[in-house]
This record gives structure tokens, sequence and C-alpha cells, in this order.
């Protein structure tokens, strides 16, 4: 046993420290590591094809001709559709939860919604192929097209196949729903109680509350749940690769198969026929990973900021 | 308005409805003894299970762990014990940032560092990947369970003349004990139902596999390869593998919500 002395830390104490640090510097340390890496294997593609990387669709793996303008395109618009479904959805089961549910249904209501979050992301993608798919096919797009009349307008035209943008936008709207509910739900409750009574004590109504009072106070934390959410859409796999139909094309429809840049390299990773081909793979998996690390990097801070708000 | 804050409520839980009644109805239908004992078989012949691919999530999750826990936690003592250090608050920050990277970009680093090099893939890359998703996830919880542990404790131990590396491991760490097992529970749940890191890592294998080096299959890996054929026998067996892995996943979440609860009286052991 180490003995302790009354000045400084024993030999123990130091090498436990020492131990400890480690093991916490071991996480800077990785995720620097997998920067660099991963940066340094994209380097070949993006100095061959410069900014036509980002902006070309071509993507040709027999002519060596790489342009990643689809799949970037795919994953910002399947993300940003599935937030604009979920957010609303989101938002308002963390307003139900922590405002008006009565508390036998509480606990029962976050327990289902947070089981979302533990679904693996493969069985989404069985249930998208063999459900969801081809109701979208059968029901939801002859719907939008033929009743509604919207065939016409360039989101919604084009043949149904099933496979496409919307149906990959849906699944992830179920599967970032959680996320942004949990935190929201965290956010709101963070708000003051003083908050709360001042708006009632005004004469508002439970609701104008809620609208007036909690939700602006609140407001930077629930953009910040919704950043997160899209943080999270962003680099969703294996769902969006068996939905999304995996065609490199740009397309206005929603209808039409897309691409995203994790099922890009997804699909094609373990098939690389030569050197330029992984590395623009590679490259695609850079740009992803820039991209995650921005948005993530807003969201923790905005969430971050409600929280410090709260407490102090 | 608050209407519309339960039919927001309402539709957010039904796909969840909706994909465990049919993954009942689906997979226990074509889940059978066999499923469990037998090999994949190929195309056309009737049956086969995933016997393979079920040992190879073993193997994952325990390659998984033996990373993800020792860094994990002694990440999250660091957190707990240092927590106004600058440094902390920089490893903090940098470890929800790891838990939010896609697990793809994971898989490609872990084949650029472990598959690369000796140019085979091998269930060792495969469970490193997962064990570097559940670094952030550990190192969470192990900092909020420790710093549940009330100071008093603490003290009590320094002023019995323990040193401070003693109080951290047989008090604090000690007390936090449960809460720590809940959260290793909770990230083993979390990446058994990875697929995404170890298309490139693992790999797949229709074969019988217990070494290390080799290629494994996994059950989400599986799942996977089943669902996008065009065969109605592999979707059946597709539907009873994500039945068993939502099983496991939902069995080991159960069993960390169990270890939780507070035990009173229990402190002789």
């Amino acid at each position: 046993m180490a003995s302790t002395s009354l000045h400084g830390a024993s030999v123990g104490d130091r090498i436990f420290r020492l131990a400890t640090t480690a093991f916490a510097l071991s996480i800077p340390l990785l995720l620097v590591l997998l920067a660099i890496d991963v940066a340094a294997a994209a380097w070949p593609a993006l100095k061959t094809f410069g900014v036509a990387f980002l902006t070309s669709s071509r993507w040709d793996a027999v002519d060596g001709v790489f342009g990643a303008a689809p799949a970037i395109y795919g994953t910002i618009v399947s993300s940003v559709l599935a937030l604009l479904i979920a957010t609303p959805l989101a938002v308002g089961v963390a307003i139900f939860l922590s405002e008006f549910a009565p508390a036998w249904l509480r606990q029962p209501v976050a327990f289902l919604v947070d089981l979302l979050a533990a679904i693996p992301s493969v069985v989404y993608g069985l249930w998208g192929i063999f459900v969801l798919v081809p109701f979208l096919r059968e029901r939801v797009m002859p719907l939008l097209a033929d009743r509604l009349h919207l065939g016409g307008t360039p989101l919604f035209s084009g043949p149904a196949y099933g496979p496409s943008m919307l149906a990959a936008a849906v699944i992830l709207a179920i599967m970032v729903l959680p996320y942004i509910s949990s935190v929201t739900r965290e956010v709101l409750m963070a708000v003051p109680r003083s908050q709360r009574e001042a708006a009632l004590a005004l004469g508002a109504t439970r609701w104008e509350m809620i609208w007036g009072a909690v939700l602006p106070y609140a407001s930077s934390g629930v953009l910040g749940s919704i950043i997160l959410g899209l943080g999270r859409a962003l680099g969703e796999t294996m769902a969006v690769t068996m939905v999304i139909g995996n065609r490199h094309e740009i397309s206005s429809s929603l209808f039409a198969p897309g691409y995203t840049m994790a099922s890009l390299i997804a699909n094609e990773f373990s098939e690389a026929t030569n050197d330029l081909h992984l590395s623009a793979l590679m490259a695609v998996g850079a740009v992803l990973l820039a991209i995650t690390l921005v948005v993530n990097v807003l969201a923790r801070w905005l969430v971050w900021r409600v929280q410090r708000q709260g407490q102090a | 308005m608050i209407g519309l804050t339960v039919v927001a409520a309402l539709l957010a839980t039904l796909p969840l409805l909706l994909i465990l009644t049919l993954l009942l109805k689906q997979g226990a239908s074509s889940l059978n003894v066999a499923f469990f004992t037998a090999m994949p078989k190929p195309v056309g012949e009737v049956g086969g299970g995933m016997a393979n691919a079920m040992l190879g999530t073993v193997m994952l999750i325990g390659v998984a762990s033996a990373i993800g826990l020792p860094f994990g936690i002694g990440a999250g003592l660091y957190l707990a014990e240092h927590k106004a250090e600058p440094l902390a608050a920089v490893v903090r920050f940098l470890s929800d940032v790891l838990n939010g990277l896609p697990s793809i970009v994971v898989g490609i680093f872990a084949w650029q560092f472990l598959v690369r090099p000796v140019k085979h893939f091998s269930a060792l890359a495969g469970g490193i990947a997962l064990g570097v998703m559940m670094i952030p996830l550990v190192t969470r919880t192990t900092e909020e369970m420790v710093r549940l542990v009330p100071d008093a404790l603490r003290e009590a131990a320094l002023a019995l003349g323990f040193s401070r590396w003693r109080t951290s491991l047989t008090v604090v760490l000690r007390t936090a004990l449960s809460g720590i097992v809940t959260g290793a529970l909770v990230a083993v749940a979390r990446i058994a139902g990875e697929t995404a890191p170890l298309l490139f890592t693992a790999f797949g294998n229709q074969f019988w596999s217990t070494s290390l080096t080799q290629p494994v299959s996994a059950l989400p890996l599986q799942i996977f390869t089943y669902a996008i054929s065009p065969y109605d026998e592999w979707h059946a067996l597709a539907w009873a593998g994500a039945l068993v892995l939502l099983a496991l996943v939902l069995v080991v979440s159960l069993i960390a919500k169990f270890v939780t609860r507070p035990r009173f009286g229990s402190g002789s052991d």
C-alpha cells in the first residue's frame, strides 16, 4: 500500500492520476488521429479533382472520374426534409411530456419515444424496404401526385418507383425524432420556474405561457436539439442505404432515387477497384466528417448555453 | 393547442408500434430452433440459421467492451475527479463530438488502420471500431455516476488515511459501480445493432469462425445482406434476425434499468 505523505501526492496517487489522464487524453488523440487519417487518405482524390469533386455529378469508377455532388446534395436534402417532418412532432411530444401529460403517462410515453432510438438502423431499413417503401409507392405518392394534383410541380414529378429521397427522409425523420425530443425535453425542464410563474401571474393561459415565456427562453436549446438531430441524420447509413435507391443523379423530384454520402461509402467501399476510387470514397468520408463536426459543435454549444443560463 | 401536442405524441409513437407488431408477426413465424443452431444455407435451400452471426456478434461485443470499458471508465473517472480543470472541459466536449461522428466514418478509420496494413478483414478490426464508438458513451455515464458519489464518502475515506487512488478505486468507483454497469450495458445495447462500422472491418462470413484475425459475421450484417437480397427465404430470415437483434438490444437495456434500481440495506455485501 502506498503511504500518504502530507507534502504532495504519493507514488500511487501519481500513477493513478497519470493513468486516468492518459485514458482521458485518448479521446482527443483518437479524434485528431481520425481526422488526419481520413484527410490524408482523401487527399489524392481531392488533389486530382479539386473543386469539381464537390460540384460535378459524374461518378464513374471505370473512367476514374469522381464528382460527389449528388451524394452531397442527397445527404443535405434528405436530412433537412427529415428535420422538417420530425421537428414539429418532436417538439410537440417534448411540450406534451414536460407541460401537459398527467404524471402517470409521462414515464411510459417518454419510454416509448426513447425506444425509437434503441431500434437498430438495419431494422429500420428492413421495415423501410418491406413496409414504408411499398406504402409510399402505392398510397402516398399517388395521393400527392394525382389526388392533390401536385404531380406537375418539380417536387413531386416523375414515376413513383418507391425507393426515393422521400422514403429516406421519412425513415430519417422517425430515427432522429427521439434525439430531438429528449434533448428538447431536458431544455424545457431547465427553464426556471420563475419564468413560468411570471407569465401565469400576468394572466397567460398555459399555452400562452409555453408559447410566450417557455419556448422563447429555451429557443436556442431547442435549436441545438434540432441541429443535434441534423448531425444524426447526416451520418445515418444503413436505413438510408436500404431505401434511397442509390443513384448518382440530382433530381428536383422527391420521388426520384438519390444517394447520400454515407450510403455511397457503404455501397462502394468494399468493392473499390483502384486507389483513386478508394481515395474518392475517403474524400466523401472527409466531407461528411467535416460537415458533421461543424454541425455537432454548433449544436453542443447551443444546448450548453441554455443549460448554463438555467443554472445561473 | 394542447390537443396538437397529444396528436404529436400519438404520431411519434405510432411508427414504433407498427414496427414492433410487424417484427413480432414476421419474425416469430420464421423463428425456430434451427435459426439459433444452424449455419446459413445457400440460396434455394429452405431453412438455415444465423448461428455464426450470433457468435460473431458476441465476439465483436467482447472485443468492443475490452476497448470501450477501460478507456471509457478511465476517462470518466478523470472527468469527474478533475471537473474544474481546463483539460476536462476539452475532453468532455470532444467526447460528445466523438459520440456524434457518423459510424461509417469510424468504419473507414478502422479499415485504414487495422485492415489496410494487413490486407484482410478481421473480427478484431470490427470490434475495435465498435469499441471506439463505445468510449464516449461509457465516459459520459461514468462521469455522471461518479459525480453523484457524495463528497462526504471521499472525505471519510481520506480521513481514515486512504490514499487518493485507493479512495477512487475502492470507495468512489465501488459506490458508483451499479450506475457504471448500467452505462456499460446501455453502450453495449447501442453498439450491438451497429452495421455501418462493420461493413469493411468485420466484413461478414458465411462460415463458423472463432478467430479474431478472420472476417466474422454479425447479426446486423447478416440482416442487411438478407434484406437487400431478392429471395423470399432470405427475407424471412432477415425478419427473424431483426426480431432476435431487437430482443437482444431490449433485454440488455432492461437489465441496465434493473441494475440501477436502488437497493436498500445491501450495505454489508
